[in-house]
């Protein structure tokens, strides 16, 4: 029975979160009827540990470095080998810049198809099913793969890691195949961070067109301020020159998963949403009770923002 | 220097929520009403950072690729309109709902069919369907390298230098052309259409060719030959759990909202 490979990421020398969900989605496959599960990690042998205890029969190392972003090729060239070595008719990656690459590069060397970012992962009649996000979240699509090898990637947070079993073991192999890499990587820097980061942020307040106003974006930001939070925009706000590009929240702008997001006077049209969706609380305040903002959120006042969130700001301070 | 750029029409996304609606049976999207279709708002991008390098090598031509039903002569308008050179409409009732995979096939022979291209520019994804393979597979069929999420990029000879945009950071790469690039849009404002420039953009000439002008083969278009297989697509049912805060006053209801916050310990 073909099993699934899971491409595992590293951060500061460990094995990276997302991994874990990753090998997470591939035991849930495995107790579907999908084969054994196998991960395949670029470093040494000091991380296969935390592989195991999370989910992987079997490790197969790649040197170093050679699934970092911007290495794709040499990535799929290991990629390929290992799928190969490990039997795996299924693939699994994350949805990162790493994935983002190496999934389509693996497919269309394989001839066959790559479904992005993906939500869940069911097995149907033997094979892979998959439902993915479209429309900026307006719409699911399920799909199938017609190829045989069914290449995934998962977007981040979509699944909880296992518990950690420390009981669990599994077989070690190093892949030292690479694929010839063309892209030649000059140099890699982390985003400088000024204040809290927008996609860090375990808040947000994000503003929209129905302020009315630009001016009214110093109320938001007073109020992201007293939350420790970032302040954001919807796009129709920045193409206006209410607030700057860098902040804009969508589609087109930044993806943001905050703990708490605060969408003032934003309608929540899916260019929008596609750049929130996953915050985990959504707090709305719009006039409007028919808004899709105020549907999705866990919280919502439905009054003209120029009253509420004065007060809000008042109320907040005072429960101090 | 050679440089083609795709683009796709697609449904706006800005359309509200409420006005977006899917026919399950057909698993395709039901336009809406009044809202047209625009250009993928990614693609601009692609056609400014073309033109930029026009701008600056002093010469060459851009031709402007889509594929897609009639209404994708827009796009082709829109950056025709911007300053592009030519413009290529792939369509054939076979390009009907196929996947993304066969769109990277048949763009890949279209940009073979232009001959000679130095550099192949398209938007990240398009924001209908959201994959972002069509650049990674175009170039793969071209057999030529891709550099993806560009925030800028300068040509010096045969090499490109790109800076890239990744998760948590930016990037900068090189590589030799022909290649693929997928523009992000960190590249900066495209620029507007100037009435003048439309009324030029009308009456440049749009090529039409079909799955046999490309020498596709049989099974490489049409939609029972997607290589995604679409089961089903639906609007996912969000479970409105929604609490309304209620108060005799909007200070009331911002106090109120406060509260339930403190208490569910979200600040």
């Amino acid at each position: 029975m073909p099993g699934t490979l899971i491409i595992a990421e590293t951060a500061d020398g460990a094995v990276a979160p997302l991994s874990f969900e990753l090998l997470a989605a591939a035991r849930a496959l495995a107790d579907q009827g999908a084969g054994s599960v196998s991960a395949l990690v670029a470093g040494d042998e000091s991380l296969a540990q935390s592989l195991f205890e999370h989910g992987a029969d079997a490790v197969y190392l790649a040197p170093a470095g050679s699934l970092d972003p911007g290495y794709a090729e040499t990535g799929a060239g290991a990629a390929l080998a290992a799928r190969e070595a490990a039997d795996a008719d299924i693939v699994l990656m994350g949805q990162t810049s790493v994935g983002r690459d190496l999934g389509p590069l693996m497919a269309f060397r394989l001839n066959t198809a790559v479904a992005m970012e993906c939500l869940s992962l069911a097995i149907d009649g033997g094979r892979l099913r998959a439902v993915r996000s479209c429309y900026g979240g307006n719409a699911n699509a399920e799909v199938t793969w017609q190829g045989d090898v069914q290449i995934a990637t998962l977007k981040p947070k979509a699944l909880d890691p296992l518990p950690a079993d420390a009981s669990r073991s599994g077989s070690v192999t190093s892949i030292d195949a690479a694929g010839e890499q063309r892209v030649r990587v000059i140099s890699t820097e982390a985003a400088e961070s000024t204040g809290v980061r927008l996609e860090d942020a375990e808040v947000v307040v994000s503003g929209g067109r129905g302020l009315g106003d630009p001016s009214a974006f110093e109320m938001m930001e007073e109020l992201s301020r007293l939350l420790g939070g970032a302040t954001g925009a919807s796009r129709a706000a920045c193409d206006l020159g209410w607030y700057p590009p860098s902040q804009q929240v969508g589609l087109t702008g930044k993806t943001v998963t905050p703990n708490l997001y605060i969408a003032v006077a934003i309608s929540g049209a899916s260019q929008h949403m596609a750049g929130m969706a996953g915050s985990k609380n959504i707090v709305a305040i719009n006039r409007d009770p028919d808004a899709n903002m105020v549907q999705v959120s866990r919280f919502a006042v439905v009054e003209d923002y120029k009253k509420v969130v004065p007060a809000l700001i008042e109320a907040i301070k005072a429960l101090d | 220097m050679n440089i083609v750029v795709c683009v796709k029409q697609i449904p706006d996304p800005e359309t509200p929520a409420s006005q977006f609606a899917v026919d399950e049976a057909a698993k395709r999207v039901i336009p809406a009403q009044g809202i047209a279709p625009v250009v993928n708002p990614y693609d601009p991008q692609a056609t400014e950072a073309a033109l930029r390098l026009k701008d600056a090598a002093g010469e060459g031509k851009v031709t402007v690729i889509s594929l897609g039903e009639d209404s994708a002569r827009d796009a082709i308008k829109h950056a025709l309109a911007m300053g592009a050179d030519e413009g290529v409409l792939l369509s054939d009732p076979d390009f009907e709902n196929i996947d993304n995979f066969q769109t990277a096939t048949a763009l890949a022979r279209a940009i073979e069919k232009v001959g000679d291209v130095d550099l192949v520019l398209m938007g990240r994804a398009s924001a209908d369907w959201d994959m972002g393979v069509a650049p990674l597979g175009v170039a793969e069929q071209l057999g030529i390298p891709c550099v993806t999420i560009a925030k800028s990029m300068e040509l010096e000879g045969d090499t490109l230098t790109v800076e890239r945009v990744l998760d948590d950071g930016f990037q900068t790469v090189e590589v030799d052309t022909p290649a693929v690039v997928s523009i992000s849009n960190e590249f900066g404002e495209p620029r507007y259409p100037q009435l003048r420039q439309i009324m030029l953009a009308a009456k440049k000439t749009v090529q039409v060719w079909s799955a046999d002008d490309l020498e596709l083969e049989d099974d490489e278009a049409g939609e029972d030959n997607r290589w995604l297989a679409l089961e089903a697509l639906y609007i996912p049912q969000v479970e409105s759990n929604v609490e309304i805060i209620e108060g005799d006053s909007p200070e009331e209801q911002a106090q109120n909202l406060a509260h339930k916050l403190r208490e569910a310990k979200l600040i």
